[in-house]
């Protein structure tokens, strides 16, 4: 851990915490609609695993906000998209579960859950045979690791010796399932583990997240395989904005509460002197400040034209084209 | 040329001028493909790019897509269109949506090819048709291959477009024997008019163009002279050359193998009825597939599905019914 490694986590944490409130509120307010997933509680899977897998195929699902900013998607387009603007990355067409910038690699939220597994299987083979080595990066959460799509992926990917990590995000819910009543047990790299390395960490601690995306890199850039890391996670919110969250108790939430990622970050970054108290003020003003104009980006942005329904349902460049 | 043969060349002249063409699917590779549509592109292509997959569908299809983000072209066969349910979630969630939820930034140069129909006895678990379920679908292009050049010109397009395209084919065409005619200016939209004629439009696709061109025969005798119309296109369908010709015959027939009650027959006398509802003379006549599971014994499944002689009765009978 040094000090622009740390500062660079909790800056993109802040963020993507900041981010979210903002879109609550947003949402609070009537200005988005539709599903909004928050991460709150869970930033440093988010962004741990972004700053670690720097290059390579990211596919995510439905959660995935924090993930995108943190990658390097402008937070303005992120909340611009959530109030379905023209301006947003997806130009209003896909919403707070459909970020895609193929130019950061990245591929997702996708809304089906397990869904996109498959996909980034394919990709990881793609990858391969074309001889590159940055290898493919798929999050999912527990409630993915029930489905057909994952068994299926876990299989082929390491039937191929395909470069792939499997993480899997377990906040123990899927909406309002325990994950205790429909898996044999809690944690789910049993499924996995005699397929590939497959190893549990704490998903609160932003700094052993990295470090263990960043060892899962070495090895499938190594062609030894696919990897799994299963990081036990919290989200502090419901499943979406319409989960009271009835189905746990305020202690559990407490607990997870204090293990806070970003301020237990702070605290330990201020412990070892990585940072002081005003590096932190000075970069939480500075957050606030883009989170603001984000917002107002995103207010000020207009609607799409009627007339872009039909733009992007097919690639108007290949029709009636023979080779 | 075979119908099969007219497949494969397409995808080996493919793979040939592009690296980037893949084929994956179960039995595609060392076994030669279960049609024999694959046969000889793995020793000419090697494992990397003819891939014998697991028996799991909605991987095969997903694997697909994954690979068409990463920049290949892939060819995912289905054995079956029955085994096409298991991936329809990749085919309709990602593959058709991708492109629109992503503002239009995704690209999906993939192929989804797979064969249908009622063959000789396989019961209802493969023998279906499922071209309604493909051609609802906004974001896929779905493309039929009732013979060799379609499905040689056909298939090519699929492969080098860069969108999603559902090809369809037909497990009793395979081994068929067919002229083979080269197409200059290929348009995969357009539809052919297979037999020009005054009477009466008959309009058709894959296997049952054939059940139809012997129909006509039986027909003319009966004083009948039938314009065939093969769609070739079920989604974009088109209707221009299926209403010009209604407009010249006044009478319109649907012949197809899927069931009745929601079938492509539903779709197209849908189209029919906007565009030519003042130019018909009879009710549009639909000749389909019975509402049942296909049945295995042979009796019952040819009661199942539309035959020649089935084609030529009802004709016969619609005709007296509205005095025409």
């Amino acid at each position: 851990m040094n000090s622009a490694r740390v500062k660079k986590f909790y800056y993109l944490m802040r963020l993507g915490r900041e981010f979210e409130l903002a879109a609550k509120r947003e949402y609070m307010n009537g200005n988005i609609a539709g599903f909004l997933h928050l991460d709150i509680g869970q930033e440093a899977v988010s962004v741990g695993t972004m700053q670690a897998f720097d290059k390579g195929d990211v596919f995510t699902h439905y959660r995935e906000h924090v993930l995108a900013i943190a990658r390097g998607m402008d937070p303005k387009l992120v909340m611009a998209e959530l109030f379905g603007k023209k301006t947003g990355i997806s130009r209003g067409k896909g919403g707070s579960m459909h970020l895609f910038e193929p130019k950061l690699d990245f591929y997702g939220g996708d809304a089906i859950v397990a869904g996109h597994l498959p996909i980034a299987v394919g990709c990881a083979y793609a990858r391969k045979i074309q001889g590159e080595n940055a290898g493919v990066f798929a999050i999912f959460g527990d409630g993915a690791s029930n489905a057909g799509a994952f068994f299926e992926s876990i299989n082929i990917a390491s039937a191929w010796k395909l470069p792939v990590i499997f993480f899997l995000e377990n906040n123990f819910y899927a909406i309002g399932t325990h994950i205790s009543w429909v898996s044999p047990f809690i944690e789910q790299f049993h499924k996995v583990k005699n397929y590939m390395p497959a190893k549990v960490i704490d998903g609160m601690n932003v700094c052993e997240v990295y470090d263990a995306v960043t060892e899962a890199k070495e090895y499938i850039e190594n062609g030894l395989g696919p990897y799994f890391i299963e990081a036990k996670t919290y989200r502090y919110e419901g499943h979406s904005m319409s989960d009271a969250g009835k189905y746990r108790s305020e202690e559990e939430l407490e607990i997870y509460k204090s293990k806070d990622p970003i301020e237990n970050l702070k605290k330990e970054a201020l412990k070892k002197g990585l940072a002081d108290e005003r590096y932190f003020r000075e970069t939480d003003a500075k957050i606030e400040h883009i989170i603001n104009e984000a917002v107002e980006f995103a207010k000020n942005s207009p609607e799409p034209d009627v007339e872009e329904l039909y733009d992007g349902v097919f690639c108007k460049e290949c029709e009636n084209v023979i080779p | 040329m075979l119908y099969r043969s007219a497949l494969n060349k397409a995808i080996d002249e493919s793979m040939e001028a592009d690296s980037s063409v893949v084929i994956l699917g179960e039995d595609v590779g060392r076994y030669g493909g279960s049609y024999r549509v694959s046969e000889g592109l793995f020793s000419k292509y090697g494992e990397k790019r003819v891939i014998d997959t697991p028996i799991a569908e909605l991987s095969i299809v997903g694997n697909a897509i994954g690979m068409a983000i990463a920049g290949l072209r892939p060819i995912a066969e289905i054995m079956t269109a029955n085994f096409s349910l298991l991936a329809m979630d990749q085919i309709i969630n990602h593959a058709a949506k991708f492109r629109y939820m992503s503002g239009g930034k995704m690209t999906i140069p993939l192929t989804v090819r797979m064969p249908g129909g009622v063959s000789r006895q396989l019961a209802a678990q493969h023998s279906e048709n499922y071209e309604t379920l493909f051609s609802s679908i906004p974001g896929l292009i779905v493309l039929a291959a009732s013979n060799a050049s379609y499905a040689y010109y056909g298939l090519k397009w699929a492969i080098f477009s860069n969108d999603p395209v559902v090809f369809l084919e037909h497990e009793l065409l395979y081994p068929m024997d067919m002229e083979f005619r080269e197409i200059k200016n290929f348009d995969p939209f357009k539809a052919e008019i297979v037999k020009e004629g005054k009477d009466v439009t008959i309009i058709t696709y894959l296997k049952m163009r054939y059940d139809v061109i012997e129909a006509a025969k039986e027909l003319e005798k009966a004083g009948i002279n039938a314009e065939i119309i093969d769609l070739n296109s079920l989604r974009p369908l088109d209707i221009e050359t299926i209403a010009n010709s209604v407009k010249k015959t006044k009478k319109a027939v649907i012949v197809e193998e899927d069931h009745k009650t929601g079938g492509m027959g539903a779709e197209i006398l849908a189209q029919i009825t906007e565009k030519c509802f003042y130019d018909l003379d009879a009710p549009v006549l639909r000749i389909a597939g019975e509402d049942v599971p296909i049945p295995y014994n042979r009796k019952l499944e040819l009661a199942s599905i539309p035959t020649p002689e089935k084609i030529v009765k009802k004709i016969l009978e619609w005709k007296a019914e509205n005095g025409i």
